[in-house]
């Protein structure tokens, strides 16, 4: 874990906001939401993390996003988490650089509305022809 | 008893639907057709196109996408024919029941598109091959 | 002028026929692009984990699939157990360890006997069937049910294994391993099957990498990863087994791969079966505190991975699931693109996807909205080529 978070303070230096560990193997750093390109260029091309999924979380004054690596040769899990403002939240893509995101980013906009900005297929994925536009599941208050 | 009904009787010829379901109850429809319990001895054929079937074996809580498509299907399949839903999630939606893209259980989206339609449930999450053949035969006997 | 066509690829899944949303271009025979569109499956399932308690999530996620029926709710409670903290009693371990490896088992020889019927043998899908048979009596057996087994609860598994199971399980095991051992070997030593599939559906490691793929359409590219080796869970690191790999990404080397593995889950299971302790099978858990964590799993197609927030009520705030087959599907963009079409049956159906873990799959013409070819049609084509090849071998 050490080293995977010292590499990444190395490409990040004070971007980190905030860094937490809750067990051995799991461990969550902050940053905003301009540095996840950068977070995530580190840890997937430097680093040699695999991304397992994106998690998006509605919370009301913006919808969080953890971005959950794993480096299986360190046996971890390292979560970068970030927040994208409501209304009209939008973060840069990061299928570009990592095409195992496509289908993650993708079903997060159909589910929570989140624009990726750079995504080469941005169309509906998850829900069905006729689900209204604007209507987003997984937002606890349906309002985009 | 008109002799359409009565070739369906004796050798029904199914076409298998599957509707949002989580992949047990066709494994468990697939398993039909395996040494084991070889339900071609009874006539039973899975075919290719409804258009061929004499029923229709669906299974899955119709989700919002597939319930156009479902209906599609019926249509297309010659009648007489019967509908069996197969599963928890066939017969009611099962614990998909509150799910926000589920359009309804078999046999109200199969009512939309015909209100006569005959439809027959065997439960089970997913119901056993055993169940599945008691199921279709007690259905058959009792059209 | 090169003309692009849509190709329908149908459901893979010998039986089915509907409009679904695998989406293939075609230049002339070769497949150049490939889209997707899910939804016919999709449930709402992380929705519904938010309005059930924390043990009742368990059998909503037993029933996202059914070939990983016991990945899902383990990845799940694992998560949950980091969160508050559980430590789980030894003897609750081994009995996970056994019911994952014989849904391993099952899931493998279910695929080896649907690769069968796409090549157009079908006397392999009917014999590899016939074999899993034992094993889903067997789980019944030992756990009440032949899918959806509900064997894991948050603090340790539900039910224990009665005394008079282990022989039989011992039994079963050993009749396995004979009739795996014929399989194996004729799938292995046939040479229709060495030129069908060598070469075929080729998943450079690369590609497997950038597409962050997992399990065994990882291990056959070369990529060494497997969540029990990487970070154990249950008894993983308790007992002797051995990562397979292969270094071709082919659709053979993925054959190979699953044949393998299935002969290390005997091996784990007999394993369990000699060296379970004796003890408690459950602790109780009251209260989930606020926090959050990862639960993940190797579930037959790959990683199984959970993420779930706690807020200290009793149910979760968030319940993201992602099963391997999300990550493993995409990747049939790199394997399949310049394959012939009477490829692309088992190309993708070495990836072995789960259908409902993602979706199904099936692709319309879009200049004409016309179907060129049914998921039948695709298979047909793929044992048409295997007759052809037999025929030139002179078999």
């Amino acid at each position: 874990m050490a080293d995977v978070l010292a590499g990444l303070r190395e490409s990040l230096g004070g971007r980190i906001l905030a860094t937490e560990s809750r067990s051995p193997r799991q461990t969550y750093v902050s940053v905003s939401c301009s540095d996840i390109p950068d977070a995530a260029r580190c840890l997937f091309e430097r680093l040699g993390g695999r991304l397992a999924t994106v998690t998006g979380l509605d919370e009301r004054d913006g919808i969080e996003l953890l971005y959950h690596f794993c480096f299986d040769a360190e046996r971890i899990v390292l979560t970068v988490k970030t927040k994208v403002a409501k209304p009209d939240p939008r973060i840069s893509s990061i299928t570009p650089f990592l095409p195992g995101a496509e289908w993650i980013e993708r079903e997060i906009h159909d589910l929570l509305g989140v624009r990726f900005d750079g995504h080469p297929r941005p169309e509906r994925l998850i829900l069905a022809d006729d689900w209204p536009e604007g209507v987003y599941p997984l937002r606890k208050d349906g309002r985009p | 008893m008109s002799w359409k009904m009565w070739a369906l009787k004796k050798s029904p010829w199914v076409f298998h639907v599957n509707t949002g379901a989580c992949n047990n109850c066709d494994i468990e429809v697939l398993e039909l057709l395996t040494p084991r319990f070889d339900v071609e001895r009874f006539g039973i054929r899975l075919v290719g196109t409804p258009r061929h079937a004499d029923a229709l074996v669906v299974t899955g809580g119709v989700t919002r996408q597939a319930a156009p498509r479902l209906k599609e299907v019926y249509r297309q399949t010659p009648k007489p024919c019967v509908v069996f839903a197969i599963g928890a999630c066939a017969c009611s939606m099962g614990i998909f029941k509150e799910g926000y893209h589920m359009a309804g259980p078999v046999d109200k989206v199969i009512r939309e598109e015909d209100p006569n339609a005959i439809i027959l449930y065997i439960p089970g999450c997913p119901p056993k091959p055993e169940a599945m053949i008691l199921g279709v035969v007690k259905a058959l006997s009792l059209l | 002028m090169s003309k692009t066509t849509l190709i329908p690829i149908g459901p893979f899944h010998p039986l089915q026929e509907e409009a679904e949303y695998f989406q293939l271009s075609v230049e002339g025979e070769r497949v150049v692009d490939m889209d997707v569109r899910l939804s016919y499956n999709h449930r709402g399932i992380e929705k519904l984990s938010e309005s059930m308690t924390f043990d009742q999530v368990p059998f909503l996620v037993e029933r996202i699939c059914g070939i990983c029926s016991a990945s899902h709710p383990l990845a799940y409670i694992q998560a949950v157990e980091d969160i508050a903290q559980v430590k789980v009693p030894e003897r609750a371990l081994y009995l996970r360890t056994l019911v994952n490896e014989l849904e391993r088992i099952h899931s493998h020889v279910l695929w080896v006997g649907l690769a069968g019927h796409f090549l157009g043998y079908n006397t392999v899908w009917m014999w590899a069937w016939k074999y899993r048979e034992p094993i889903l009596d067997l789980l019944e057996k030992t756990t009440g049910s032949r899918i959806n087994y509900a064997n894991a609860m948050i603090g340790g598994c539900r039910r224990d294994i009665a005394n008079e199971c282990w022989p039989l399980i011992q039994k079963a095991m050993d009749d396995l391993t004979g009739h795996m051992e014929m399989l194996t070997k004729a799938i292995l030593d046939d040479p229709v099957l060495h030129a069908r599939l060598k070469g075929v559906g080729v998943l450079k490691k690369e590609d497997a990498i950038r597409y962050c793929v997992t399990g065994p359409t990882a291990r056959a590219s070369g990529v060494p990863i497997d969540v029990r080796r990487d970070d154990p869970y249950a008894a993983y690191d308790r007992v002797e087994w051995k990562l397979i790999t292969q270094e071709t990404g082919d659709v053979f080397a993925k054959a190979v791969v699953r044949l393998l593995e299935t002969f290390e889950s005997i091996k784990i299971v007999k394993q369990c079966a000699r060296d379970i302790p004796d003890g408690p099978i459950a602790v109780e858990v009251r209260d989930i505190p606020p926090g959050e964590a990862v639960g993940h799993v190797e579930a037959p197609r790959g990683e199984t991975f959970h993420y779930v927030r706690s807020d200290g009520t009793n149910r979760p705030v968030r319940h993201k699931v992602r099963a391997p087959s999300y990550v493993n599907v995409p990747s049939f963009k790199a394997s399949c693109i310049g394959a012939t079409i009477s490829d692309v049956a088992i190309t993708i159906a070495s990836v072995d996807p789960c259908y409902s873990c993602t979706e199904r799959m099936a692709v319309i013409d879009k200049a004409t909205r016309k179907r060129l070819y049914t998921g039948d049609d695709l298979v047909r084509l793929s044992e048409e080529k295997t007759r052809r090849m037999r025929k030139e071998a002179g078999l």
